[in-house]
């Protein structure tokens, strides 16, 4: 891959070190979150290597979600820190000393979010809104930025759906343009929110196929996902949230297949077996 | 002006110059003039209300009280014979332009509101997500998505606004209805002169709903039906 290819991942900063496990790219410390008197999160402790895939599971409510939403500054954690560090723009955010909007703000900057039922803009067409983050956002130039963005959608196989509208588009579709739109922000983190739950069994594959891929060329991932065979296969490390904290991490194989906490067992035992 | 045939029907042919003239030069001006002032004032006038300082919501859900609360003609005399009580002489046409504006504006705010409120969470969310501050947000994600759900309604406010401008005849602006009443007190027709305005107005109204519809299917272009 050309150092240029847009759908590379980052690089390191000079002088962090190599790509690898040992090398943290997110680090989450007692990450707290409650809404009113419902304490969604109670102390959430989460490392991701650089290039490495995190698949989070859990109950519905459990707070996967907000999670990911606190990652990319949507939500606001009353305590705990948040790092993303060992990039060219490492940002690091005590939540507990009220961070600053500009600071949530560089959070935000650093990861990108796909969401479960896309959130594409409707009233623009599927390459105004990969589009839309370079240039109205990052002001970055537009002659570069299409051409980026363009051999992104030719990848992904929706070149030819580039003047399209968003209803114009199958589910699986419109997920690969919510894919392309957050790889174009050339995020350090990407974040997936149950990004097959909403589509048709069908249409699962092709995008599940392309987050694989995706890992596979070394991006750094938070997937949040019930696809337990894709979790097995395409994470490097598995963690169960329940009660507002991760019960129990670690690799697929140990914590699907031999898990070490009772709850744990119960919730996979629930998803396999479901009636 | 001169009437001079005796017949019914040569008085409106000859009434329909003025009260056409009315309409051109009266009626429509005035009712696109308060409408596009008024559309500011709603656009500002939601948004205070959807902001999270009290104190502006507040203001702004007491002035579309206000406007919504009392009667147009009020507002009007208020303006145009009220003011110069207290010093203030304002001519009749910037007389209606304001009170017209006042009152879409308080209609309007309400209508865009609604509109905003209505695009999904998702869509703040996603351009949060991409990086847009609140401000961005509103103006390249949230607002042309409610624009194309006000269209309708405030199409319908624009609609009731050609007709009130009738009020404005009560302070001495020209316009179609004045025009109207002129020929019809001159000529002591008054069914035959007033039924011609009323059909004016009506085809004037025809025009603006065939409008209407085909902004509302170029604004659906990008929507599944
Ligand atoms: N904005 C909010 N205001 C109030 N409560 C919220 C808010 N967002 C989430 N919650 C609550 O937080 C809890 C966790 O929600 P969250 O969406 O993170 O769960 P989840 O694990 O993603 O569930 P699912 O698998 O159903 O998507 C739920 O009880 C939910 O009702
Ligand atoms: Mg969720």
């Amino acid at each position: 891959m050309s150092p240029t290819d847009p759908l590379e991942p980052p690089r390191p900063a000079d002088g962090v070190g190599a790509v690898g496990q040992g090398v943290p790219l997110l680090t989450v410390r007692g990450l707290r979150k409650t809404f009113g008197a419902n304490e969604v999160l109670r102390s959430v402790d989460l490392t991701v290597g650089r290039g490495q895939v995190l698949a989070l599971i859990g109950q519905s409510g459990s707070g996967k979600t907000t999670v990911l939403r606190c990652l990319n500054g949507l939500e606001v954690g009353d305590a705990g820190t948040i790092g993303i560090v060992g990039t060219e723009h490492a940002v690091s955010i005590d939540l507990a000393a009220a961070p600053s909007r500009a600071g949530l703000a560089s959070l935000r900057d650093r990861s990108a979010m796909v969401f479960q039922h896309y959130n594409l803009f409707p009233h623009m067409t599927v390459l105004e809104n990969v589009l839309e983050g370079p240039v109205v956002v990052q002001r970055r130039p537009v002659a570069e930025a299409t051409a980026e963005a363009l051999a992104m959608l030719e990848r992904v196989g929706l070149a030819d759906k580039r003047d399209a509208y968003p209803f114009e588009l199958s589910g699986g579709q419109q997920q690969r343009v919510g894919i392309v739109r957050a790889l174009a922000l050339r995020p350090d983190l990407l974040l997936f929110d149950e990004p097959t739950s909403a589509l048709d069994p069908e249409l699962v594959g092709d995008v599940l196929a392309l987050i694989k891929e995706l890992a596979d060329e070394g991006w750094t991932m938070v997937v949040v996902t019930h696809e337990l065979h894709f979790a097995r296969e395409v994470a490097d490390e598995v963690a169960f949230v329940d009660g507002g904290v991760i019960v129990e991490h670690g690799p697929p194989e140990q914590v699907l297949r031999a898990p070490r906490e009772e709850r744990t067992r119960q919730f996979l035992h629930r998803l396999l077996r479901p009636f | 002006m001169p009437v001079t045939s005796g017949s019914t029907w040569d008085l409106l042919v000859e009434a329909l110059g003025p009260v056409a003239l009315g309409a051109v030069a009266g009626t429509i001006p005035l009712a696109l003039v308060s409408f596009a002032v008024g559309l500011v004032i709603a656009l500002g006038v939601a948004l205070m209300r959807l902001s999270r300082r009290g104190w502006l919501s507040g203001l702004a859900r007491a002035y579309v009280s206000v406007v919504r609360g009392t009667p147009l003609l009020v507002q009007l005399f208020v303006i145009f014979y009220g003011l110069p009580s207290v010093g203030i002489l304002v001519d009749p046409w910037p007389s209606a332009v304001i009170a017209f504006s006042i009152n879409v504006g308080g209609y309007a705010a309400e209508v865009i509101r609604a509109a905003i409120l209505s695009v999904p969470k998702g869509q703040w969310e996603a351009a949060y997500m991409i990086g847009m501050s609140r401000r961005l947000a509103l103006r390249r994600v949230i607002l042309p998505q409610a624009a194309r759900v006000s269209v309708p309604p405030l199409s319908n406010t624009f609609i009731s606004l050609v007709k009130d401008t009738s009020l404005a005849s009560l302070i001495l602006v020209t316009e179609l209805f004045r025009r109207a009443q002129e020929v019809a007190a001159f000529s002591q027709e008054f069914m035959a002169v007033y039924l011609e305005a009323a059909v004016v107005y009506w085809i004037i109204c025809l025009g603006l709903s065939a409008v209407q519809s085909r902004l509302e299917k170029r604004l659906d272009r990008h929507v599944a039906h």
